[in-house]
């Protein structure tokens, strides 16, 4: 086989390491959507926020400093202390888990029964909140984000695999930092699955996710599942704005992976999360499989954006509810 | 969105919204928001802090205070274009709209309303020429003179001979990252390497297709247009695929700290090309922390002081306020206009002595400006990246470029527009 061909290969492997990253995303849209019908504009501003809060404790950075300094006159910035990645992973969980508390008391409470519209403008609200409260608590300066997972091509998996294509071939290029994404997602969607088949919380989510008023007369607490399912949703971005921040630094950019999950959604639908998982491996290989066959050699490169969208719309028009989405028939 | 900065802004609000005073009124185009904002809000503080200087230490210019107004772009260009037509009419003398998108925009609009424009080291290159472009400059450099040095660079390091190398431009895929294609099309006729473009699209988080094909490709060396999030993603890539950082070489908006940091140790090595010096080991910085710092004036919390972002927002502040400063000498008169502004920039010139006594000794060249010459010298230098150190060291002089093949480019591209609209040479 001539390197070309193993080259392809290698972009087909990248391509489904990059979907899983894509679906990381997806996730946390599809959990909140399933279980409420709300679109989360939120979600990639919890990714950020999540990473910022992270990288925070990390640094032992004070909240709020430039804000402290500026009404109190101070100069403080920093505790003097750093903090292990496991303590800080779990403090910025339990800053998401309150945030999901927040949300819940402050917005939602507020907005039983109203149309999908109404929550979704408000998610969008919550957004550029989110944007400017996390700028002010942890500064919008570009942060290093390093808990300890290895970054760069997989030495053995080069070594091993570069007498395949002869002289011209250096072996498959896979991210050490991707592998352990894809570990990752595969344990997250199966603890996922699990828990809302196996466990009571779980089939109430599930209940609430078919029918709201059913649910409720049962005696299922909305307002309980609502801070769980954002809850859950805070830590699929939790574990996004990790991955996605190791890759390139904690900055404002980290929130607009975002755009990369929603043709995941269309494609994979909104309500399943087989179905981001599976979404998300087709776009990122579509997307770098075009790229490499078409896109670079005959259109001048950077195509992956666009033909994410339109490979989605071409799902679309077959299968408008995703490949996985619930088909919802409404009776006038 | 700091708490400083608001305060300053609704002072500054307050300010416009009060009568008419004789200030001299400084719009700065920022982006302290939005994807853009890492590189953004260095440079701002850089630009608010030397305005808030100038009127704390010195009382603003030749007596008239300054009126420094900000706008946010988020470097949008459409909001770009907005914040010119909010601002225009406070008086603004000159606009540095710190965007390339918004720059070709404001072209026109600026030429018509007799206002300058100096887009340094950004903007349409072309510009250069001032026969044709009367009211835009882009000294001290452009973006043709940016990918010469990276070809004479590559070419020191070779020994002058270069043909048969591959080399590829990794850029963002937006009008400035496509500037430099047609000058290093012509450079790779001329010295017989192979050119491959790569483009990133916004915001560029996502590289892993181009980085697999350098890596496929083995290019001798790669150079980069980049901004925002693309940078620190384009190093990470490169570190990953163990592309050698020496070969690496971004343009002067790709080398700032924000975009090395990320990568950690994995950037050691990295270079970029330089329109000034970097670090703070100037005497401005003792009157910064006197006047402005200590007093608690700062524009931002104080840890982009020092960077290269924030030392080119000073940069180009000082370069504005020296031009009218010279207005003030040739029109005679304390509160100047726009026009008096376009004139003084036309007739620019600085030097070792003047920058010395601005406190900035040794930071950038001497250049003088003219009718013809809207672009200044076209110098750049190279620093590169030390991790463990976390600072940038220059590690060449300020370099000539290939005027030869730029000054040729520079005038197709300006008569092109010049015929588009009708404009004559105006320089005689």
């Amino acid at each position: 086989m001539p390197a070309e061909f193993y080259y392809g290969v290698e972009v087909f492997l990248n391509g489904l390491m990059a979907g899983v990253m894509y679906s990381l995303v997806a996730l946390g849209f599809v959990l909140i959507f399933k279980a409420s019908g709300i679109f989360n504009y939120a979600q990639g501003i919890m990714a950020l926020f999540a990473a910022m809060t992270l990288v925070g404790f990390q640094e032992g950075q004070i909240p709020f400093a430039h804000l402290i300094n500026a009404v109190f006159g101070t100069e403080v910035h920093h505790f003097g202390w750093t903090m292990p990645a496991f303590f800080a992973i779990l403090f910025a969980l339990g800053v998401m888990l309150l945030f999901a508390f927040l949300v819940e008391k402050l917005i939602l409470k507020h907005l039983v029964n109203q149309e999908p519209i109404i929550l979704f403008m408000a998610t969008i609200g919550l957004a550029y909140f989110m944007e400017g409260f996390g700028d002010l608590m942890w500064g919008s300066n570009v942060k290093k984000l390093d808990i300890g997972i290895p970054q760069g091509g997989n030495f053995w998996i080069e070594e091993n695999t570069a007498f395949l294509g002869g002289a011209d071939f250096y072996g498959f290029y896979l991210d050490t930092l991707d592998i352990y994404a894809t570990v990752i997602a595969a344990v997250l969607v199966t603890s996922l699955v699990l828990f809302s088949q196996y466990t009571k919380t779980g089939r109430a989510l599930r209940a609430v996710a078919d029918d709201h008023q059913a649910a409720l007369s049962v005696g299922i607490s909305l307002r309980s599942i609502w801070v769980i399912v954002w809850g859950i949703a805070g830590f699929v971005a939790l574990v996004a704005g990790i991955m996605w921040g190791s890759k390139s630094g904690v900055q404002f950019s980290l929130s607009l992976i975002a755009l990369k999950a929603l043709p995941v959604l269309m494609l994979g639908g909104f309500t399943s999360i087989p179905g981001a998982i599976i979404g998300g491996l087709i776009i990122g290989v579509g997307e770098k499989m075009f790229e490499f066959l078409i896109g670079a050699p005959l259109l001048g490169g950077a195509t992956e954006n666009w033909f994410a969208y339109m490979l989605a719309l071409v799902f679309l028009v077959f299968r408008p509810q995703g490949l996985f989405g619930e088909k919802i028939i409404e009776r006038v | 969105m700091k708490l400083k900065t608001l305060i300053v802004g609704a002072v500054t609000a307050l300010a416009v919204a009060s009568p008419a005073l004789a200030d001299l009124t400084f719009p700065n185009l920022t982006y302290r928001t939005g994807p853009y904002a890492v590189n953004g809000i260095p440079y701002a503080d850089g630009y608010a802090d030397y305005m808030t200087l100038l009127n704390e230490r010195d009382g603003g210019i030749g007596g008239v205070n300054v009126n420094y107004i900000e706008c946010e772009t988020q470097y949008n260009t459409e909001k770009g274009v907005e914040c010119y037509e909010n601002t225009k009419g406070e008086g603004s003398l000159v606009y540095q709209p710190m965007s390339t998108g918004i720059t070709y925009q404001l072209i026109p609009k600026a030429t018509a309303d007799g206002i300058p424009i100096l887009s340094m080291g950004y903007g349409r290159t072309s510009a250069a020429n001032g026969k044709v472009f009367s009211h835009v400059f882009n000294y001290p450099a452009n973006y043709w003179v940016g990918a010469s040095a990276v070809i004479n660079h590559i070419l020191d390091l070779n020994n002058g001979n270069i043909k048969g190398k591959k080399i590829a431009l990794v850029y963002h895929n937006s009008a400035y990252g496509k500037e430099p294609i047609r000058t290093l099309q012509e450079l790779e006729k001329k010295h017989g390497f192979k050119l491959s473009l790569l483009p990133v699209d916004h915001p560029g988080q996502e590289q892993k297709s181009q980085w697999l094909q350098i890596r496929r490709e083995r290019p001798d060396y790669v150079t980069m247009w980049g901004w925002g999030v693309m940078n620190p993603t384009a190093i990470q890539e490169a570190a990953n695929i163990r592309y050698p950082m020496e070969n690496f070489i971004g343009v002067w908006w790709s080398g700032s700290e924000g975009d090395v940091l990320p990568a950690g140790d994995a950037a050691h090595g990295y270079k970029s090309l330089a329109m000034h010096n970097t670090g703070s080991d100037f005497p401005i910085y003792a009157d910064l922390k006197k006047h402005v710092y200590d007093k608690g004036l700062a524009a931002g919390d104080g840890s982009s002081s020092g960077q290269v972002l924030y030392n080119r927002g000073l940069y180009a502040a000082m370069l504005a306020t020296e031009a009218a400063r010279l207005a003030q000498k040739m029109s005679g008169k304390a509160d100047i206009s726009p026009a008096d502004m376009r004139d003084a920039m036309e007739a620019f010139s600085i030097d070792e002595g003047r920058m010395a006594a601005l406190g900035l000794p040794n930071f950038a060249p001497s250049f003088s400006v003219s009718c013809e010459n809207h672009g200044g010298p076209g110098l750049a230098a190279i620093q590169q990246w030390d991790a463990k150190a976390k600072k940038w060291s220059m590690v060449t002089d300020f370099l000539e470029t290939d005027g030869e093949v730029i000054n040729a480019l520079i005038a197709e591209d300006s008569s092109a527009y010049a015929a588009e609209n009708k404009i004559t040479d105006r320089c005689g």
